[in-house]
């Protein structure tokens, strides 16, 4: 089948600079509705935490919402929510995040408190007591309390991976989190959070010159300082099956994830993009590859997702990086029958290639769904300020689209001849739930 | 407010806060609206910020039997007359688009978004569906078994179990009672059953269909129109009696031996949208507990490091509206935890708010309608949930005239009237040999129950 559909594309108009400071700057107006988003990018993330220290950058997150140089404790809650807006931040591997998204005529406002904390976030003892047990309650209601707590980004990384940087887990150990310091968070906002470390991006409705005098009005003078080395995170890719186990006391049924090594995310998008849609070939939808016949043939998993990178986030990662695959069974599953099943139909899709039109309606598939994630002022705030960091590259969302639509069958066929079970890690949950 | 918030060091406010600037009023959507001959009402608006279009179908499904709704809302896309399960898919998903549905106590809804190119398309697989669905015996039986798993898996997921526990307390005997069939009862259901409620309640009378994005709202009419106008009216059209109010009663403990975590649920009166209490309910709900600012959070998250992410909702079905409170907490701070629960909820009820508390939850919640309008998916969200309770679109213009209008004293009335902790219904799950004690010491507990 010929494509039936164009494969659309949008067309953001997008500015760039930098202030003399060093920090970058996305603009990216839309009038279309009144509210704008406004995202502040830090490249620091999980990956940069020192050893002895796991949960710090997540840590520190929550403490650069609890006041700055110019604003008490609760003040940055209350002057975006007072005006009409909402706020949140978090920590990924490679970035953390803070960001509003605000009717319009909070655009100044909400430059100020972002700048305010960029100048200084008031790391005080009775604030880290805190928030270190606002952490450990967020632990607890997302990992420590649930069933399936934390598979597979925080248990499939220390399988696949041998270094500190990538194995170790993002939220942090209890001791770990315990016994953070405040001069540790001090060190920690001077080496990570410099200007010349972040991006700043706003996207929606301002007029250009205005919002660039603002920005301008409010960053210029935060003091500069520049990003700091970033060490490479590589490791070498596996040569041997990698699995692991682990009793989840609260699982009711057995749940697997696995997962090979892509190609690097920036150095060699072209090569990347290929498995970006392979995870989709494989997993969206009732048509899916492997929905098709782990689901409905084999009925050997419940249910089965496939992603890039282990937040799922291809396009804010850098390397190294995987694709991701996860299944839950049903009661009394077969890991093993589970995974030389999608060996095979990997196989198939290298070795006999598409059906027609196969590939055509996962991209269109694709499109909408970058397009959805991007409709929102804030979704494409942010994805533009990743961009720029990552890549320099903030109109790639533009082109993303495009570039997805016009990765080929064979391709696409290389990227699944590459997941070879000798390259993969793997992780399975046994259950050890109510029976 | 925190009382340490006194002894945070004074800060010299060298910059002050920019104000904010003028305020524009988001430009009217074009909507367009069609009653069609099988009496199916079709509305659509133009957003034309992507090239897409979401769907959302709304059909009433009030006392529909839960356990078959269930897997029919599983099932309604497993083939047609014309065209399996997977075909189905492949060809919604070649115009980029896709399809899914989900059953409440109201209504079955299928929603789905795409390319704005194949909304013909998805729309004539829409209607292939709704007047052809097949419901294949080897599907169904696929999709029960997924269901019960999930139900096992639902099961052992405590924020489920005390809001469950929490339901059936609440509504008794009501359908609102019960929002998950029992495992058995999903694999004993049959194919015949759902071809039977299929045509029975899968139909346009009374039923709506939101189409929202880069369309012609005329032109989309149309489109919906050829598209839909052989999907028929017969049927029944039921609806559900009102659902109690909370009844005041001692606070049920649940236990989840070995929990590490207690999960606090209560319920407290509301009123509906059009009731000339909603708006100053909804105020005084977001100042108590209905945004982060808010005094609860402020208060057990921000000050005591108590819980994550605690909060409150007035929530809003068909037959019945109710305020919602939800906190989890670490099972060793429970009983203080409740404490400033219900002292957060009897200060507002006998005290009015302060003037700047009261403009900054009014300023949130106008400008939450503002940010929800300003996508596409949440405009079609919004304007299909207005149209499953006979709103129309403009009564967003009229609450947020109403929110901006609402006196401090009326807040202060809405809070003493549904927010006074005299009338809470309550549930906390976890290990009930840590935490029984000293809640118990707080406030009168019922007899215990278990988990499950």
């Amino acid at each position: 089948m010929a494509r039936t559909v164009r494969i659309p594309a949008t067309a953001y108009p997008v500015e760039r600079f930098t202030l003399a400071n060093g920090l970058r700057v996305v603009l990216a107006p839309d009038r279309s509705a009144p509210v704008v988003g406004v995202a502040v990018v830090y490249d620091v993330g999980i990956r940069s935490e020192p050893p002895g220290r796991t949960g710090f950058a997540h840590l520190f997150e929550h403490l650069m919402f609890q006041g700055s140089e110019n604003l008490p404790k609760l003040a940055h809650f209350r002057h975006v929510q007072g005006s009409g807006g909402t706020f949140n931040g978090s920590t990924h591997l490679d970035y953390t995040d803070y960001y509003e998204v605000l009717p319009s005529n909070a655009l100044e406002r909400a430059l100020f408190l972002e700048a305010d904390r960029m100048r200084g976030p008031q790391l005080t003892e009775e604030n880290l007591r805190n928030q270190v047990d606002v952490v450990k309650e967020e632990i607890r209601v997302n990992v420590l309390n649930r069933p399936y707590g934390g598979f597979p980004w925080l248990h499939l990384p220390p399988v696949m991976f041998d270094t500190f940087p990538n194995a170790h887990d993002g939220y942090g150990s209890f001791v770990d989190l315990d016994s953070a310091t405040v001069g540790e968070a001090a060190e920690f906002f001077t080496r990570y959070y410099a200007c010349g470390n972040a991006v700043l991006a706003v996207a929606g409705d301002f007029d250009v010159a205005v919002a660039t005098e603002l920005v301008e009005r409010h960053f210029g003078d935060v003091p500069a300082r520049p990003a700091p080395p970033r060490p490479s995170f590589a490791e070498p890719d596996l040569t041997a099956e990698r699995r692991q186990s682990y009793p989840d006391p609260l699982a009711p049924l057995p749940a697997v994830a696995a997962a090979w090594r892509v190609p690097d995310p920036i150095a060699d998008l072209d090569a990347y993009l290929p498995y970006v849609v392979l995870a989709e070939v494989l997993t969206d939808g009732d048509a899916a590859r492997l929905v098709d016949r782990l689901v409905r043939g084999d009925r050997s998993v419940t249910s089965v997702g496939g992603y890039l990178s282990f937040e799922g986030e291809p396009f804010d990662v850098r390397d190294p990086s995987a694709l991701v695959l996860q299944a839950h069974l049903p009661p009394g599953g077969d890991v093993d029958k589970v995974l030389t099943a999608v060996d095979e139909e990997v196989d198939r899709l290298a070795t006999d290639g598409f059906a027609r039109g196969e590939l055509a309606r996962v991209q269109a598939r694709m499109a909408t769904h970058l397009l959805r994630d991007t409709d929102g002022v804030l979704g494409r705030g942010l994805r533009m300020a990743v961009l720029e960091q990552q890549r320099g590259a903030p109109e790639l969302i533009n082109e993303l689209p495009r570039l997805l639509g016009a990765v080929t069958e064979d391709q696409v066929r290389r990227a699944a001849a590459a997941l070879r079970p000798q390259r993969r890690a793997a992780i399975e949950v046994v259950p050890g739930g109510a029976q | 407010m925190s009382s340490d918030t006194a002894e945070q060091t004074p800060t010299r406010v060298r910059r002050p806060l920019p104000p904010l600037g003028p305020t524009r009023t988001p430009p009217l959507p074009t909507v367009a609206e069609r009653t069609l001959d099988n009496e199916l009402r079709v509305i659509a608006i133009r957003r034309p910020s992507v090239p897409l279009v979401e769907i959302r179908l709304w059909v009433p499904f009030a006392r529909a039997p839960l356990a078959r709704a269930t897997v029919l809302s599983q099932t309604l896309f497993s083939g047609t007359a014309e065209r399996s399960g997977v075909e189905l898919a492949a060809e919604v998903q070649a115009v980029g688009g896709g399809l899914s549905a989900g059953v409440d106590a109201d209504r079955l809804l299928v929603a789905g978004a795409g390319l704005v190119t194949g909304l013909k398309r998805m729309l004539e697989l829409l209607g292939e569906v709704l007047t052809s669905a097949s419901y294949p015996a080897g599907e169904v039986a696929i999709e029960r078994d997924r269901l019960a798993d999930r139900i096992q898996v639902a099961l052992s997921q405590p924020a489920f179990l005390a809001r469950t526990a929490l339901a059936r307390r609440l509504y008794g005997r009501h359908p609102y009672a019960e929002s998950t069939p029992g495992a058995d009862q999903v694999r004993a259901v049959r194919p015949a059953g759902l071809r039977a409620l299929h045509a029975d309640r899968v139909r346009p009378a009374g039923a709506h269909l939101v189409l929202v994005g880069d369309v012609a709202p005329k032109r989309a009419l149309d489109t919906a129109e050829a598209a839909l106008a052989g999907w028929t009216s017969a049927g029944r059209q039921l609806t559900l009696t009102p659902a109690p109010d909370p009844r005041p009663a001692p606070l049920l403990l649940v236990d989840r031996p070995g929990s590490v975590q207690s999960s606090i649920r209560i319920a407290l009166p509301a009123v509906d949208r059009r009731h000339p209490d909603h708006a100053a309910l909804q105020l005084a709900n977001m100042v108590f507990g209905g945004y982060f600012s808010s005094r609860w959070v402020e208060n057990i998250r921000e000050d005591k490091g108590y819980s994550y992410g605690p909060h409150s909702m007035v929530e809003h079905s068909v037959a019945g509206s109710v305020l919602m409170l939800a906190a989890d907490v670490a099972t060793e701070v429970t009983a203080p935890a409740l404490l400033e629960t219900l002292h957060e909820l009897g200060r507002l009820a006998v005290l009015p708010p302060g003037a700047d508390e009261l403009e900054q939850a009014r300023q949130y919640a106008v400008g939450s309608l503002q940010l929800g309008m300003s996508t596409q998916a949440g405009l079609a969200g919004l304007a299909s949930t207005y149209a499953g309770f006979d709103l129309p679109l403009e009564f967003l213009a009229e609450h947020t005239a109403r929110l901006a209008s609402v006196t401090i004293d009326e807040v202060a009335a809405a809070a003493t009237r549904y927010l006074a902790p005299a009338g809470a219904l309550g549930v906390v799950l976890g290990d009930v040999a840590r935490i029984g004690g000293s809640v118990a010491a707080l406030t009168e507990v019922a007899a215990p129950g278990a988990a499950g």
